[in-house]
């Protein structure tokens, strides 16, 4: 794979775990614990759909075929999304919905700041303003983990089990293939091994302060990166692009 | 957003209060008459406070469960644009439910025991929203009609004579000046698309058409409370007067589209210059109003759900502010 | 399970540096952090403002309106507070 082609597919894969993870957001609009928290989710959404937005933009221009951002979410099929198993599965509760942002958050965070200094300008760019939002996100998002973690013993249970649960999907994050290798080279990219020694010493103080347990070592899954998902992916895709596929070429 | 005239059973405004004298009711009607702002602590009549609770939290409700017809096209909006316009604006309407709820809180009633009487019926929401939007042109169409009511409600309601309410609402006429035109852009888009992208558009009108005009409420001689409403400049218009004056600025509009208003009987009258219209189908409003909607059942189930879902999370965030409240003092 | 309401706080909003803090509205919250993410989220979605303060309802100390004549009208009087009440011969300037 040429430096370009691995650029290109990066950046298409940040555009579908920002669009995934935003519309698995979306599906809870009118169903948060609160309405000042269905405000910040709301925001939250929005930078994600917003990010996407770039990044498919930057995506169809790398690509030079003339594709838009409505072509990479609406007109490709499930296995051409290569976003990350996590930020597919289904939303639970809201215990779960926070421990998959801040699980997530953690990485991308740093995914970011490492991209905002890579030698591709205009990925740095898009890179350095999507880095300020989710700065604010993992802040907010973090301060929920630990109220649920240290707030009732019914609220600790269930987000013990969401990070439980969730813990399995957290290993792809750091997994390199070539394509991450390339831009790492190529662009000075984030090194997936550095990022993950952060991430774990990080989520291991964010773990304590939430008087949480960190889950043993086990098993990872893996393949979204790679397109091969869960099944929950193809009931979202289905739903998300039934429009565009139904009235193919319409106008809206 | 979205207040209606919505007459509940309620005392009758002026009942009598031991501790009101005449002579302070009357000096209340004249700050009133001489447009001063009455404000949250000030002394105000029982009736007064009262219809202002009954209404603000009834325009609150509205918009929380105004927010559901619009949700059920989030994850399906055609483009990616789209879908971000829409989710702002029911965000906005998020926001909004929030800004009635704090105005609305200042006449002494929690936001727990307004949000107790919507989940238990006893209060009521713009029947409205108990009409579900089946196709994405339905998007445009409560955008363009729902929303466009909505601001001929709203308007008149930024100088109303209670200054919280009246602040709020200034707020949320600025904040929505774009979700009406978002609707009418939506719809533009499908009448200049293709011959099912309009039908699409012709069908949400033909919907969503007479609900729109039952959202200013019953006609003015079945209005229990507009008398008193518009003595307080609570209201200043009637319920007839805004509704002539939507359809005046609408019917326009859709001929714009080139869509047919679902209305045979509809007239331009040259002498007075206003549209006539054919008779509103008021049983159907009463049947709304009285739970018989198509989607009632729905978005108050949906509404509960996600009320009692979300108690353990409410009761987590209050016992570990509590515990380190208690920490942080020791 | 006991539901009871997270506290009022009252928001005030700096739109732009230079300006005073101004009264934007409420939220509730059930700590001091999540009321100023609560503010930031809600009062500040168009750009409203570049500083946030936060103050528990319950925490305000207000005039009562009760009394406005006795507390504000004494005021009223005191019109040589005023730069207009004073009429200065015609040929000054920079006064």
């Amino acid at each position: 794979m040429n430096k370009e082609r691995a650029l290109l597919a990066y950046v298409s894969r940040l555009g579908d775990n920002a669009l995934v993870l935003g519309q698995r957001m979306i599906e809870l609009v009118a169903a948060y614990p609160e309405l000042e928290e269905e405000l910040a989710n709301a925001n939250f959404a929005l930078d994600y759909i917003g990010q996407a937005r770039m990044f498919y933009t930057y995506a169809g221009e790398l690509e030079g075929q003339g594709r838009r951002e409505d072509d990479f979410a609406f007109l490709r099929d499930e296995n051409e999304f290569r976003n990350l198993l996590l930020l597919e599965q289904p939303n639970g509760h809201f215990g779960d919905s926070i421990t998959k942002l801040v699980l997530f958050e953690l990485f991308y965070l740093a995914q970011l700041g490492s991209l905002a200094r890579s030698e591709d300008t205009q990925l740095a760019g898009i890179a350095a303003r999507a880095e300020k939002e989710i700065r604010y996100h993992l802040r907010h998002n973090t301060q929920w983990l630990v109220r649920l973690g240290d707030g009732t013993d019914e609220s600790h249970r269930r987000v013990q089990d969401s990070v439980n649960d969730l813990w399995r999907y957290t290993g792809e994050m750091f997994e390199a293939d070539e394509i991450d290798t390339i831009v790492e080279k190529a662009y000075g990219g984030p090194n997936l091994e550095e990022l993950r020694e952060r991430w774990l010493a990080d989520i291991d103080a964010i773990l304590i302060n939430a008087t949480l347990d960190k889950p043993e070592d086990g098993w990872m899954a893996s393949g979204g990166k790679a397109g091969r998902h869960t099944e929950h992916l193809g009931y979202m895709i289905a739903e998300m692009q039934y429009l565009q596929r139904t009235h193919p070429g319409a106008t809206w | 957003m979205y207040t209606q005239g919505l007459d509940q059973k309620d005392k009758p405004a002026g009942t009598p209060q031991g501790a009101e004298t005449p002579g302070q009711v009357e000096a209340f009607q004249d700050r009133i008459d001489a447009e001063d702002k009455i404000e949250a602590k000030d002394w105000m009549p029982e009736a007064y406070r009262r219809t202002l609770i009954r209404q603000i939290s009834q325009h609150a409700h509205s918009e929380i469960i105004g927010m559901q017809p619009e949700g059920n096209w989030l994850t399906r909006a055609p483009t990616l644009k789209r879908k971000a316009i829409l989710l702002a604006k029911i965000q906005d309407e998020a926001g909004h439910g929030l800004y009635l709820y704090s105005a609305a809180e200042t006449l002494g009633v929690s936001r727990a025991q307004m949000v107790t009487d919507l989940l238990s019926g006893k209060a009521k929401y713009s029947s409205i929203f108990n009409y579900p939007a089946l196709t994405w042109a339905d998007i445009g169409a409560i955008g363009w009609l729902v929303d466009g009511a909505a601001i001929m409600n709203q308007i008149p309601l930024c100088r109303c004579s209670y200054g919280p309410y009246s602040r709020a609402m200034i707020r949320i006429c600025k904040e929505e000046s774009f979700h009406q035109r978002q609707g009418f852009d939506i719809l533009v888009a499908l009448c200049n698309g293709t011959d099912e992208q309009k039908a699409m558009a012709q069908d949400a009108l033909d919907r969503w058409w007479w609900p729109s005009l039952m959202m200013f409420g019953p006609s003015d001689n079945e209005s229990k409370h507009s008398a008193q409403s518009m003595a307080w400049k609570i209201k200043r218009f009637t319920n007839d007067e805004l509704r002539q004056k939507f359809i005046d600025v609408t019917v326009p509009q859709a001929e714009f589209l080139g869509l047919k208003v679902p209305d045979d009987e509809l007239e331009f009258d040259e002498k007075t210059g206003h549209y006539r219209h054919g008779e509103i189908d008021w049983q159907e409003f009463l049947d709304v109003l009285a739970g018989n909607g198509p989607c009632n059942r729905q978005r108050m189930a949906k509404r509960r759900k996600a009320h009692e879902d979300g108690a353990w999370v409410r009761e987590a965030a209050r016992v570990y502010a509590e515990k380190h409240a208690a920490k942080d003092a020791a | 399970m006991s539901d009871k309401e997270w506290p009022l706080y009252e928001v005030f909003i700096r739109s732009k540096s230079g300006l005073s803090h101004r009264h934007a509205g409420s939220i509730h919250a059930a700590d001091d952090q999540m009321a100023l993410d609560a503010a930031r989220d809600t009062y500040t979605r168009r750009n409203e403002g570049v500083s946030i303060w936060v103050v528990r309802s319950s925490q305000i100390v207000a005039s009562d309106p009760a009394e406005t004549a006795a507390f504000f009208e004494p005021a009223e009087d005191k019109i040589y507070r005023h730069p207009t009440f004073y009429d200065m011969p015609d040929g000054v300037e920079n006064l």
